[in-house]
């Protein structure tokens, strides 16, 4: 059972204001997608656990490319979010797999992040767009902080192909006035407030 | 009603097989959904009041609609998510007012307890676009057998000075679940994590 990297692609969004008045710095807002032959496409397999263990070298390698392209610091990042699009031959199931790697990789890149990694999965075909939530990386209930990235590969999924996908973010979004815990406000302890 | 509401679609997904396997019980997911005017549209506005009445409004109707339409009772909703998609002439600030301040409190109100953070996303887009729902479970974040996602769109909306408000209710996880982590059985429900 292996998982053999067809293609990386990366995303970069920076923005500079919405309408509004326009930020110091720009917003930077990354996310990769890594394309990956799905080694239980078109039958039902049983034993999924072991895989995510196989899983961990590429989350670490997503999440490391990805704060290269932003070209930023572990601590300039402030959300981050995850998701897969599962081809055609395969389950729901088999996307759930990136669960621990994806978080597991993020973690080991960006430090000891409290909160968990908001994410969403789908059943998709070639071109198919994934919305990746973005939540605080400390503190899931910063308000200012949800936020959501769609990522496209054009050419994957491939029925056989998996593609799994992580995003991050510089900062709130830019005209953030919602109110809610602020993230100077952040205690750090539960990955809630 | 504050919102004023073009359009309202509820769709109901159940998924009785999967990979040759009989799913029993059927999973079953529904989503509800309101194309509204947006008040906000055109014009940078910093109060953004309305729209957190609106989403005060919606979460309990969406709510409604989606748990009826599941046909449970509300104890039996397992996860939810929220989703928004503004027209092209409004700001992403307005699918937040709309959801982060006020929706989530008459949406728990509608299937009741929900000690769990409801996962959100939210995108600009037009007529047609479709827009990824996560999904959680309702009072425990960490069970993995629940993290999953329904996809929406309606062919005609959002148009340029519209949102599209989006909720989405489960009574159950995802099909085969079978990667491990907490599983519902073990949920204590009290922190909105375990």
């Amino acid at each position: 059972m292996n998982f053999d990297v067809r293609k990386i692609v990366i995303t970069l969004d920076r923005s500079n204001h919405e309408f509004g008045p326009p930020k110091s710095e720009p917003l930077i807002t990354g996310g990769i997608c890594g394309v990956v032959n799905n080694p239980f496409a078109g039958q039902y397999v049983e034993a999924l656990e072991p895989a995510m263990k196989k899983l961990e070298p590429l989350g670490l390698q997503l999440a490391d490319d990805l704060l290269e392209a932003m070209n930023c610091e572990p601590k300039d990042i402030e959300a981050y979010g995850k998701g897969c699009i599962i081809g055609a031959n395969g389950e729901l199931e088999h996307g759930a797999l990136w669960h621990s790697p994806g978080g597991y990789g993020m973690r080991q890149v960006l430090g000891d992040t409290k909160a968990i990694v908001p994410s969403t999965k789908k059943v998709g075909s070639v071109g198919a767009t994934i919305d990746i939530p973005l939540a605080h990386t400390n503190a899931a209930y910063v308000r200012s902080h949800f936020h959501t990235l769609p990522l496209q590969v054009p050419d994957a999924p491939r029925a056989n192909e998996l593609v799994f996908c992580l995003a991050m973010t510089t900062g709130s979004r830019i005209h953030a006035r919602m109110g809610g815990l602020q993230s100077s406000e952040i205690v750090g302890e539960d990955g809630l407030r | 009603m504050k919102a004023k509401i073009r359009k309202v679609l509820v769709t109901v997904e159940d998924t009785c097989r999967e990979m040759n396997r009989s799913i029993d019980p059927v999973t079953r997911k529904a989503a509800a959904f309101a194309v509204i005017e947006n008040p906000c549209a055109g014009q940078f506005i910093e109060d953004l009041e309305i729209l957190m009445e609106i989403g005060a409004e919606l979460g309990d109707f969406l709510g409604q609609r989606a748990v009826n339409a599941l046909g449970v009772e509300p104890h039996e909703i397992e996860s939810f998510g929220k989703a928004a998609i503004v027209g092209a002439d409004g700001e992403l600030e307005h699918a937040a007012a709309i959801m982060h301040p006020r929706l989530g409190k008459p949406l728990r109100a509608a299937v009741q307890k929900g000690a769990a953070l409801i996962p959100s996303s939210k995108k600009m887009g037009g007529p047609g676009t479709s827009i990824d729902i996560p999904l959680g479970h309702k009072d425990a974040a960490h069970v993995r057998s629940h993290f999953d996602a329904m996809e929406v769109r309606l062919n005609d909306a959002p148009r340029n000075s519209e949102i599209l408000v989006a909720i989405a209710l489960t009574d159950s996880g995802r099909p085969l679940p079978r990667v491990g982590g907490l599983t519902k059985e073990d949920v204590i429900g009290k922190d909105g994590l375990r």
